[in-house]
């Protein structure tokens, strides 16, 4: 049996959503039909819409459904650009955290190649957390050359949940939209949309417990981006048959998510706090990352570096024993590089690569933190020693 | 839990040199060679895990020419064989150990002048020691490999080894550089199949999807096979004299250190030899930026001696006095008799017959009959026709 800690990968798709979304595949209708079986498609479609959109404090007509997040961030940040630029041919700077997950880095890295954008990356400090001083001087710095900001709510990796309305605000003075990657931090901490200010958020159906590739960019109705995919317009900025089936799974697990979340999110804080309290006690010199105040971290996530090991071993020794843990670093091809998030807080190569990420979701129990705890000393007295011996080579 | 533990080779008995119920890490580069060794582990009941080695960051996606360990394609061909075996799969990143131990060796073998093999290398630093001293620390028992080649238990009860059963494919020339120690831990599943079309059609009656797989042949991280230019690139290429044995000039270089002793092709010689021969490169001085060429038989070498010595079982017990052997210096070659000796820790090996092809930085494999005995890597060279 295995013990599952890797909700931040993917999160286990839920019974009740999934009875749903199987219901739902059995209908036959494209949403854009005009007969009744189209008109039955397109109130699931709309039905989802709505759910997604009372679950995030949004209208409906703000929410755009997509296949998965990626696709998600890849609307909000280059849909976003190519609009402000089209209007204003000098916004042409993006403003970026460091750390930020691959599917923001690469499309700013896309656009900064092929779109003549120019990336401004704000530092983070030591928890993770990104440095408003930085951006706001960089904003008002070139109010008018700033096309966009984009940032996630919080770090999938060391769970910082970043000052969303702060930065939101500091944009605001200029007029300058943020796209926010939502994507780690729905169904963890309340995520208002309407009421944080900023202009575009993307999310990932299959972190709610919906399938891989669902998921929405919520995008402000005064704001408006470039389409990705060109065909039949069906959403604003968004070609291609809508998902009616998606758009069911993804608007019930969005609705359970923030009903369930004043219950779940204390209890999963509380089997993290276990967790981290037990590897104080038993690892006492691992050190955890991210904000150790749980009002700025996600309720399920525990980061720790553990000195002398590398994630590597760690990982292979506890899916050994059965634990499906993470060493958070983006993973490319199945290789691991450092993790940037690590690098920009300031940690060096070698302490960057003993990351362990532990993720907890609401199917965790008590009795798998204990497990975990159980087998931990051994396993990162394991993991030192093949380092060192690795290390002790001529 | 991962359970320690230690090998338990059984002597005595000559056909069995690996114990029962090993834990054993299967070295997978996404070839067929690899994924039918991890199979035969699996069959003969050991506990098997699948690791990828990862040995450049910056990977490029998909396979080239006959390339073949290095790209995300092969990594993923790695992890659908493991998957199609029923093994778990990890891919480890040996990136920097890598680059420092052979890549940077590779070049500052070539910055000396001297011809390395870069597979050796990897094989003695990284494969049967990073890896392998890894996979032990983490209760692994075995590092299994593709390689062609037999370990067995030789008449002492130690273990020996040896070349494979197929001349062709034989690999125990790039594994002549482990020692005992090393050895204790490997495992070679291969070793005994007659031939490689054989393991091809084990692949594909296991149904895995690399069994037609080209094999692989270039340096794994050159992936372009542009050794002259990846040197080039690397220890920069400055014009300077080709000279001939005497010393004068003969024509012209773009940069000392991508030649290799033995080239002949790309040589752009000028002048034209005096008895209008073919010239071969015979020496390269890198500091003076000179390459020095001649005619074959100047290649031939009487004698040739290394520091570093190491022995795959006991130290031959005439070592100091000398013994006779055969020596082979390149993988592709032909292991020729000769006669060995110690003498103050440089092997010194004087061939029975004159040697071509032998430079430093090579590896000199000495063999007795199909045994692998031990191997230097060759610093200085004696020529057979001196000027």
């Amino acid at each position: 049996m295995t013990v599952y800690l890797d909700h931040a990968a993917t999160t286990p798709l839920r019974t009740e959503v999934l009875e749903a979304y199987a219901r739902a595949l059995r209908s036959v209708g494209n949403p854009s039909s005009s007969h009744r079986a189209g008109q039955s498609a397109r109130d699931l479609v709309e039905t989802g819409r709505e759910q997604v959109a009372a679950a995030l404090d949004a209208d409906p007509v703000e929410v755009l459904l997509t296949a998965g997040g990626t696709e998600a961030v890849n609307l909000g940040i280059k849909g976003l650009y190519w609009a402000r630029r089209a209007a204003d041919p000098a916004r042409r700077r993006i403003l970026v955290p460091r750390g930020e997950h691959a599917a923001t880095t690469e499309s700013v890295a896309w656009l900064a190649r092929h779109e003549a954008a120019e990336v401004q990356w704000i530092p983070l400090d030591a928890l993770g957390r990104l440095d408003l001083a930085a951006a706001a001087a960089a904003l008002d710095a070139h109010p008018r050359e700033v096309a966009l900001v984009s940032t996630v709510w919080a770090s999938n990796e060391v769970g910082t949940v970043q000052p969303i309305r702060e930065l939101a605000a500091l944009a605001a003075r200029h007029g300058v939209p943020v796209h926010v990657d939502g994507i780690g931090a729905v169904g963890q901490v309340p995520v208002a949309f309407r009421t944080s200010g900023i202009a575009a958020l993307s999310i990932a159906g299959h972190k709610l417990g919906a399938p891989v590739s669902t998921g929405a960019l919520i995008l402000g109705r005064e704001w408006s981006v470039e389409p990705l995919l060109h065909g039949g317009d069906q959403q604003r900025g968004r070609s291609g048959t809508e998902d009616a089936a998606g758009a069911v799974a993804l608007g019930l697990a969005a609705e359970l998510a923030a009903r369930e979340l004043p219950e779940t999110a204390p209890r999963v804080a509380a089997l993290r706090d276990r967790l981290l309290r037990g590897i104080r006690e038993r690892v006492p010199d691992a050190t955890l990352r991210g904000d150790p105040d749980p009002g700025g971290r996600l309720p399920g996530n525990a980061h720790i570096t553990v000195a002398g090991a590398d994630g590597d071993g760690l990982l292979y020794l506890l899916d050994a024993a059965g634990f499906a843990v993470s060493t958070g670093a983006a993973c490319r091809a199945g290789v691991t590089s450092p993790s940037p998030v690590l690098m920009a807080m300031g940690l060096d190569e070698t302490t960057a690569r003993g990351a362990l990420r532990m993720t907890l979701g609401g199917t965790t129990t008590t009795a798998e933190v204990d497990a975990l705890l159980e087998v931990l000393p051994a396993v990162v007295e394991r993991a030192r020693a093949a380092v060192a011996a690795s290390r002790s080579l001529g | 839990m991962a359970r320690s533990g230690h090998v338990r080779v059984r002597t005595g008995c000559s056909s069995a040199p690996y114990a029962e119920g090993m834990r054993v890490l299967a070295a997978m580069s996404g070839g067929v060679d690899s994924a039918v060794a991890a199979a035969r582990a699996v069959d003969a009941g050991h506990e098997v895990v699948g690791v990828h080695l990862a040995l450049s960051r910056q990977r490029s996606s998909l396979r080239t020419g006959s390339r073949g360990c290095c790209t995300v394609e092969d990594a993923m061909d790695a992890r659908r064989a493991a998957t199609r075996l029923g093994i778990p799969f990890y891919v480890w990143d040996f990136s920097e150990r890598f680059r420092d131990d052979v890549i940077e060796d590779f070049v500052a073998e070539y910055a000396a002048g001297r011809t390395p093999n870069p597979c050796m290398r990897c094989n003695e630093r990284i494969k049967f020691a990073a890896v392998l001293e890894r996979a032990l620390a983490l209760g692994f028992d075995a590092v299994a490999t593709g390689h062609y080649a037999s370990l067995v238990i030789g008449p002492e009860g130690e273990r020996e080894l040896h070349r494979a059963a197929e001349d062709a494919k034989d690999q125990s020339y790039v594994l002549g550089v482990l020692t005992a120690e090393q050895l204790a831990h490997a495992y070679f599943p291969l070793g005994s199949t007659p031939s490689k079309a054989l393991v091809r059609a084990e692949a594909e009656r296991r149904g895995l999807t690399v069994a037609h797989k080209p094999d692989s042949y270039d340096i794994c991280f050159i992936p372009d096979g542009d050794t002259r230019g990846f040197l080039a690139e690397r220890l920069g290429a400055d014009d300077g004299p080709i000279l001939d044995r005497t010393g004068a000039r003969v024509g012209t270089h773009r940069g000392a250190a991508a030649f290799t002793v033995g080239q002949r092709k790309g040589l752009e010689l000028g002048v034209p030899a005096s008895d209008g021969r073919p010239r071969f490169v015979l020496s390269i001085h890198p500091k003076r930026n000179e390459v020095v060429v001649g005619p074959r038989e100047a290649l031939e070498v009487a004698e040739l001696a290394g520091q570093r010595v190491t022995w795959t079982g006991r130290v031959p017990a005439d070592a100091d006095a000398g013994f006779p052997c055969d020596v082979q210096v390149r993988a592709h070659g032909d292991a020729v008799p000769a006669r060995a000796a110690v003498r103050g820790g440089e092997l010194v090996i004087h061939p029975v017959a004159p040697l071509g092809g032998a430079a430093p930085g090579q590896t000199a494999v000495l063999y007795a009959g199909t045994r692998v005995l031990g191997q230097c890597t060759i610093d200085r060279t004696v020529s057979a026709a001196p000027v």
